[in-house]
């Protein structure tokens, strides 16, 4: 168990190296000057872009850049006021040491910046994973056993409808309809759980019923999906037939054969569902203006605060690569085949 | 096998005209299936009336797709000859979704061939080689897919401000991962059949085997892969748009036509539901063609 989950973490770390060089090199290859747009003077002298890039270290190579913002710079100085002269060692201390840099915009550590935001898409991500796999479930259950009649037609017609709408269309027909024409809903922003009382609970909780809804739709219609041919699947299975055969009821062998073995693959979808709730939560966020990581990335890829854009993406990527890990292990400990093996 | 069944399959062989090529059969089989057939049909004239149509409206009604006018800024459908009404600056809505509807379909079709192109190629070539190659290959796997899609092509969208030739190449060069992996598994099982091994015995070269013997076999999935990973194209080249990072304006993409409705909810509402519904049509048909297409190249409905 415990070699498993080390050979695991393993195979995890050329990923994340692959993350890092390839957000490393598409930032590196972007054309135009990435000082000019977040030194925010309308007209900026050379000398202070010159400042800027000795600060940030653009004017080394780049496999040089690339290891100051991994590990740091300890071996060596850099020039943090820009005269031309090294001033420090270890002024920067790399990925890995929890450093990502300066974000020039908010006057803040990247790291300070994104780590704010992470609660607020995590809000919203674990929310959407509750309801979608909740609901998906249900629906995918209900298709299952009512194979082939017109419950199943109607699932199968949420699930394909689910996943062709684009979300963004959806959250501003949602808008539109609740918040707009009925008055019922707020349309945008997100409210803290801790500020009042119960009131804000349910404040909080009203800001969050249509990003969530949005949001959940595509797990919706894939989990159903998945989960009936899941089901449909195991039915078929002699070990089905035989419990039958030895005269269980229909609720046990549902309960305690089919469901319990049907479901498993369902939930190892939960590590790789992370990536495209994250993904998702960009469009939703920016339909619902949500305070979270999917806002901050589009705010900074829009001025080109590479550290920002560079910082949200490797958090973004480890995210989802410790919620695969998990889920993996997941597997692991409800799978007693493969526990075993 | 029972001596019956065997007759009874005989018999069944009997009723049918001749045995066809198995690519004959699937067409036969989707003649007979009409919602592919409607949403083939669909996506026809879709496809027809966007690339066709720029150019009447250019040539005979020498009409201007982005010719703004603003005292008919927020017309409501059919007001003053406007079929669907116009925009924020008085532009015609109904020409600016054809328009948008040809950058859609554009980087749809061109896209998802391309990104299979590079998944059946980066596909066979782990599959077949393993190793080093399979090794390197599944590490951009990996690493690709690690990475939520959209942020990838949000960062690169911004940096190069595509143009659509552009989008549909970094499209195609962040999506291939589906494909390859599918392509991949299919080729690793596939190696190890012993037709494979005749036409080696045989003196075919490693690309001979790859390009006669293996690609033939994995190409019916990789055409149901390719027809939903062409729907998938049309939701993120909108969401793109939507976001201001695809499709500069005032070319206008389904899209890109809603990134300011938030800002006219009151007046233009007519605005906001053509360009989804169209969106929503359209990968709604390409999936449908998907699903479609899985059955009429699944040889295992034969057993059913």
């Amino acid at each position: 168990m415990i070699k498993y989950f080390l050979r695991r973490l393993l195979q995890a770390i050329p990923t994340f190296f692959g993350v890092t060089i390839l957000s490393f090199l598409i930032i590196l290859a972007a054309p135009g000057d990435p000082v000019a747009m977040i030194t925010f003077s309308p007209n900026p002298s050379p000398e202070a872009i010159m400042a800027q890039r000795r600060q940030l270290g653009l004017d080394k190579p780049p496999l040089l850049q690339y290891l100051y913002w991994l590990i740091g710079n300890d071996w060596t100085k850099i020039d943090i006021d820009g005269d031309g002269e090294g001033d420090k060692r270890g002024e920067r201390r790399g990925f890995l040491r929890g450093d990502l840099g300066q974000s020039i915009q908010h006057e803040r550590p990247v790291m300070e910046v994104i780590l704010r935001r992470v609660p607020a898409t995590l809000r919203l991500g674990v929310s959407a994973l509750v309801v979608g796999y909740s609901i998906g479930v249900t629906l995918g259950v209900l298709a299952a056993v009512f194979h082939r009649t017109w419950v199943d037609q109607i699932i199968r017609v949420i699930s394909v409808i689910g996943n062709a709408v684009p979300a963004f269309w959806l959250g501003l027909l949602l808008i539109i309809i609740f918040g707009v024409q009925l008055d019922l809903l707020p349309i945008s922003g997100m409210r803290n759980i801790t500020q009042r009382g119960p009131q804000s609970l349910g404040d909080a909780l009203r800001h969050m019923i249509l990003p969530v809804s949005v949001l959940s739709l595509n797990t919706i219609a894939f989990i159903s999906r998945f989960t009936r041919t899941q089901i449909l699947e195991v039915l078929q299975q002699d070990y089905v037939r035989s419990a039958y055969a030895k005269g269980l009821q229909t609720k046990v062998v549902w309960f305690r054969h089919a469901l319990r073995n049907g479901l498993l693959p369902v939930a190892t979808f939960l590590g790789p569902s992370i990536g495209t709730l994250l993904a998702g939560a960009v469009i939703i966020e920016q339909v619902f203006q949500w305070p979270g990581m999917g806002k901050l990335i589009i705010d900074a890829v829009f001025i080109r605060n590479y550290p920002l854009v560079m910082g949200s993406v490797v958090i973004a990527s480890v995210m989802y690569i410790i919620g695969v890990l998990l889920s993996d292990i997941m597997y692991v400990i409800l799978d007693p085949r493969i526990r075993l093996e | 096998m029972t001596r019956q069944s065997g007759i009874a399959q005989i018999d069944m062989e009997a009723e049918r005209p001749h045995s066809r090529s198995f690519w004959r059969d699937a067409f036969a089989y989707i003649l007979r299936d009409r919602l592919t057939l409607f949403a083939i049909s669909v996506l026809l004239v879709a496809t027809l009336i966007c690339s066709l149509s720029p150019v009447v409206i250019e040539q005979v009604f020498g009409l201007e797709v982005n010719d703004t006018s603003i005292p008919d800024r927020f017309k409501q459908p059919g007001e003053d000859g406007y079929v669907l009404g116009t925009d924020q600056l008085g532009r015609d809505q109904l020409l600016r979704l054809i328009y948008g509807g040809r950058v859609s379909l554009t980087i749809a079709y061109l896209a998802s061939v391309l990104t299979v192109f590079i998944g059946i190629t980066l596909g066979l070539l782990a599959g077949y080689y393993g190793r080093r190659v399979d090794d390197l290959i599944s590490w951009g796997i990996n690493t690709l897919s690690a990475i939520p899609p959209l942020f990838l092509l949000l960062i690169a969208a911004a940096v190069w401000e595509p143009s659509t030739e552009v989008l549909i190449v970094v499209l195609a060069a962040l999506g291939w991962v589906g494909t390859t992996r599918l392509v991949r598994g299919e080729v690793l099982s596939l190696k190890e059949r012993d037709y494979v091994l005749a036409a080696r015995a045989l003196g075919a070269s490693d690309f001979r085997i790859l390009i006669y013997h293996i690609l033939p076999n994995v190409f019916s999935i990789v055409m149901v892969t390719m027809t939903i990973i062409a729907g998938n194209l049309i939701l993120t080249e909108s969401g793109l748009s939507y976001l201001g990072m695809g499709i500069q304006p005032p070319t206008p993409t389904w899209g890109n036509m809603l990134t300011d409705s938030r800002s006219y909810l009151a007046t233009g509402l007519h605005l906001i539901f053509t360009p989804g519904i169209l969106i929503m049509i359209t990968v709604l048909c390409f999936y449908l063609v998907g699903d479609g297409l899985r059955d009429a190249l699944d040889p295992r409905r034969y057993q059913q």
